[in-house]
């Protein structure tokens, strides 16, 4: 039970930094395999927020948000984009979305080593105990969680219900058939992408409350992030929210009953098992 | 049937290779470690150019793979003579990569990719968990083989790399390959057993990467999997493949020597910048150069062609 | 010419989600003939070949070449049987010559050639289909009607016995449709069976022997094409219901 419950903990931060990468792979059509750094980056801004002014980094997130959001426009639009006009089939694209955001994400590590020296960074927000359900739990987990269900929430009602956010669904889900319906296909590719940044970065700034960063630790939360969105289904976000609980769980189980060293195993395991069995994942299309 | 072009490439091929062979002769020991290096990667880079250039699957699974061969002869060492190992680091590394294959190639690239991305890292933790329940820490590796020996054989499996590079090309498999690089529906359709060929093809560059491993664990004497596992080794290899262009075997050659050369430089001056220089590589040859140097070659070829006709 | 039929359909279906593109399919056809399959836009003509070559996997029912299962078997190993498809958005290889591209064919089909066996062979198909010129052309600088005769090389290049031809004729002018359809006669001359997806009614009326109609999805009509094309219901579906 204990461990069902420290799983969703985790799992409900894990969805917050797998819907950002959702929104730009599913949505836009870029796998970022930037995202990771961007969630250090997000990270490292609420440390710095916290430890020079003592700002909490549930503040921090307002200004971390409207940063990381224009930044990832920028981004797509100046770097990106040339990218999408230039390919000539989905797969050209793929192979240089990958080149060229992990040449981003080699950049972005390269400056954070630069800027904040090579050193795990951590510290110390809410660490005060709370009792659910008969067991103790950091404060600042469930606090993490609660943030992010929330964001979760808003982002997940906006998709569905607001016409921008239908627009960006649909985009996903048939690109050539939304342009027919006068959606501005590159327009609105450009603010999943901007979007998705926005949300990964705020995710980090959360996900710094209770876990230790470091410049090179981005690799791992993409690759978790990865196997989230595939595990979900790529463009639908309620598969997202489901499988980054799962995994959540599943690490926490594997953590606490096998060994913690061998939680990158468990995911990937799960990863293997859902590519031979169901590619498509739970919620996705299959691929025809 | 050989053509008089094919003739003319491979004597220049074998004087190359009979020239690069003199090196510990006629170099001091830091030209040594230098070759060392440029020699293992092209091993390392022709061999993935083989299969990711013509699928366009990008594999960054060489460090797990070299890993892996750096392991076979950490722990044979003690039983097998060393040059039983090599072989058996081959059809270990075949049978992962076969493994790997099976399980991602038939998708798309992208899922290639993630999976190979994280292959190095889950091969290092699973290592890791076996260490500590067995109790050791790293393993030695103590042979009486110096540079010297290491630089011959890592020309030796060169020289092999395109022998079955050049076997590949005209062969049907070779075929095959270029005929799903263009479009695998048609591929497909025509009768090519597509995941059969791919898998093939990255059989032999894991094959290839895990004998280089574990023709390089001598040089570092004490094994530990954060030594073995390098994941900036892959990365390495995708640029000095890709910059050097993956259209013609001696492509990824052309990109070794330049970035190995530039990397030790930026190594001295800024060691803390090597990853911003891997960087800035990658976006370089997405905008500028996308086909490599071999690219680069062929359209000057073709517009001197235009300009004279 | 009563023949045995050499490809069956039955109870054929494809869902896409909740879309049914192909529902239950029944229909036979008989070795050396050409059939029609014609139908309005989106009456699923083109996803019924695809289930036939292999391209896409029957949701349910049954797909048997003279008599043994096909039904679930991978693209590959039809094409090797003997089926050869031409693709309605033509599909030739880029980076390869003309001659290149028809080898394709010939070196991976069921009768599997190599070396100056394969050269001369598609050399041959080249012929067949007027394209002996540009062996050595890339395929970018081909005209339109040659894109469409290099893949009918290419098809012809592995020897199938059945011919699957995806709107082969659309977009050509009345001299090439007549080139066409004599080429595609000549085929079913040669022995061999060919379906059709087409909307070039004049093609259907000259060269099929047997026509089967679809409309969402589902049969609504076989037989000759002159009693086919007649049939109300067929008109119906093609020119819509009347506000009467």
């Amino acid at each position: 039970m204990d461990i069902i419950i420290t799983g969703l903990l985790l799992g409900g931060t894990y969805a917050l930094i797998a819907i950002g990468l959702n929104l730009q792979y599913g949505m836009a059509r870029i796998m970022n395999l930037a995202n990771g750094e961007l969630l250090v980056a997000g990270g490292f801004a609420a440390f710095w927020f916290y430890t020079a002014g003592q700002v909490s980094p549930l503040l921090t997130i307002f200004v971390v948000a409207p940063l990381a959001f224009v930044a990832n426009w920028l981004i797509y639009v100046v770097v990106l984009r040339p990218l999408v006009k230039r390919a000539k089939n989905r797969g050209q694209l793929e192979v240089d979305s990958i080149l060229t955001t992990f040449g981003i994400s080699f950049i972005s590590v390269g400056l954070m080593l630069a800027v904040f020296g090579g050193n795990y960074f951590k510290y110390s927000y809410l660490a005060t105990p709370v009792e659910i359900f008969g067991a103790t739990y950091g404060s600042n987990r469930v606090t993490a969680f609660v943030v992010a269900a929330i964001i979760s929430a808003v982002l997940l009602l906006w998709l569905h219900l607001s016409r921008t956010g239908m627009a960006i669904r649909a985009i996903s889900v048939a690109p050539n058939s939304a342009r027919l319906v006068g959606i501005n296909v590159p327009q609105l590719a450009a603010i999943a992408f901007a979007l998705g940044g926005a949300v990964t970065a705020v995710g980090g700034s959360v996900v710094s409350t209770f876990l230790t960063l470091d410049a090179s630790t981005g690799v791992i939360f993409t690759l978790k992030a990865l196997i989230i969105v595939i595990m979900g289904g790529v463009g639908d976000v309620r598969g997202t929210i489901i499988a980054a609980l799962l995994l959540g769980i599943l690490e926490t189980f594997v953590a606490r009953v096998i060994d913690p060293g061998l939680t990158l195993a468990a995911a990937y395991l799960v990863f293997v098992l859902i590519l031979l069995f169901r590619p498509q994942g739970l919620f996705g299309q299959a691929q025809t | 049937m050989i053509t008089s072009d094919e003739t003319r490439n491979i004597s220049i091929a074998v004087v190359l290779l009979a020239l690069a062979a003199c090196l510990p002769w006629i170099g001091g020991p830091y030209a040594l470690t230098i070759g060392v290096t440029i020699v293992m990667f092209t091993a390392l880079s022709t061999s993935w150019a083989l299969f990711s250039g013509p699928t366009h699957y990008i594999s960054l699974a060489t460090a797990a793979f070299f890993g892996v061969g750096s392991y076979v002869t950490a722990i044979g060492i003690g039983f097998l003579p060393y040059w039983a190992l090599l072989p058996i680091a081959g059809v270990i590394g075949a049978i992962l990569a076969a493994l790997v294959g099976l399980a991602t190639l038939r998708l798309s690239g992208v899922y290639f990719v993630i999976f190979t991305l994280g292959l190095a890292e889950l091969v290092r933790q699973l290592i890791t968990y076996g260490q500590n329940k067995s109790g050791t820490k790293g393993l030695y590796v103590l042979t009486n083989i110096n540079e010297t020996m290491i630089y011959w054989q890592l020309l030796g499996l060169c020289a092999l790399v395109y022998l079955a590079g050049w076997l590949i090309g005209r062969s049907r498999l070779g075929f095959a390959l270029r005929i799903i690089g263009d479009d695998e529906q048609v591929a497909k359709h025509s009768g090519i057993n597509t995941a059969a060929a791919k898998i093939m093809l990255f059989m032999v560059s894991g094959a290839v990467a895990a004998i280089v491993g574990a023709m390089l664990a001598p040089r570092y004497v004490y094994i530990e999997p954060a030594i073995a596992f390098t994941p900036m080794l892959s990365f390495q290899v995708v640029i000095m493949a890709l910059l050097g262009g993956t259209g013609r075997l001696w492509g990824p050659v052309v990109g070794v020597i330049p970035f190995t050369f530039l990397w030790e430089a930026i190594s001295v001056s800024f060691p803390n910048q090597t990853t911003l220089l891997l960087g800035v590589c990658f976006l370089l040859i997405v905008y500028l150069l996308p086909k490599g140097f071999v690219g680069l070659l062929q359209a000057i070829q073709r517009r001197s062609r235009e300009a004279l006709s | 010419m009563i023949g045995s039929p050499v490809l069956s359909l039955r109870g054929a279906t494809k869902r896409f989600g909740g879309l049914v593109a192909v529902n239950d399919l029944d229909f036979d056809v008989t070795e050396h003939e050409v059939m029609g399959l014609i139908g309005p836009n989106g009456s699923g003509k083109s996803t019924t070949l695809n289930l036939i070559s292999g391209a896409l996997r029957v949701t349910s029912g049954a797909i048997s070449l003279r008599g043994s299962a096909i039904t679930q078997m991978p693209a590959q190993k039809i094409a090797r049987k003997g089926i050869a498809r031409t693709f309605q958005l033509v599909r030739l290889l880029p980076s390869m010559t003309v001659l290149e591209n028809v080898k394709a064919g010939a070196v991976f089909g069921h009768r599997r050639r190599w070396g100056a066996e394969a050269d001369d062979f598609a050399r041959r198909m080249l012929e067949r289909v007027g394209l002996t010129r540009q062996s050595g052309m890339h395929v970018g600088q081909l005209t339109y009607i040659d894109t469409k005769r290099v893949e009918l090389a290419r098809v012809l290049a592995s020897e199938p016995e059945i011919l699957l031809l995806d709107e082969w004729l659309a977009g050509l002018n009345p001299t090439e449709l007549a080139e066409g359809i004599k080429l595609i006669r000549s085929l079913r001359d040669e022995g061999r069976t060919v379906i059709l997806v087409e909307h070039v009614m004049d093609a259907i009326r000259a060269l099929c022997d047997n026509c089967v109609v679809m409309s969402s999805g589902k049969k609504i009509a076989e037989g000759a094409p002159e009693a086919v094309l007649s049939d109300p219901e067929v008109v119906r579906a093609y020119l819509g219901d009347d506000d009467a």
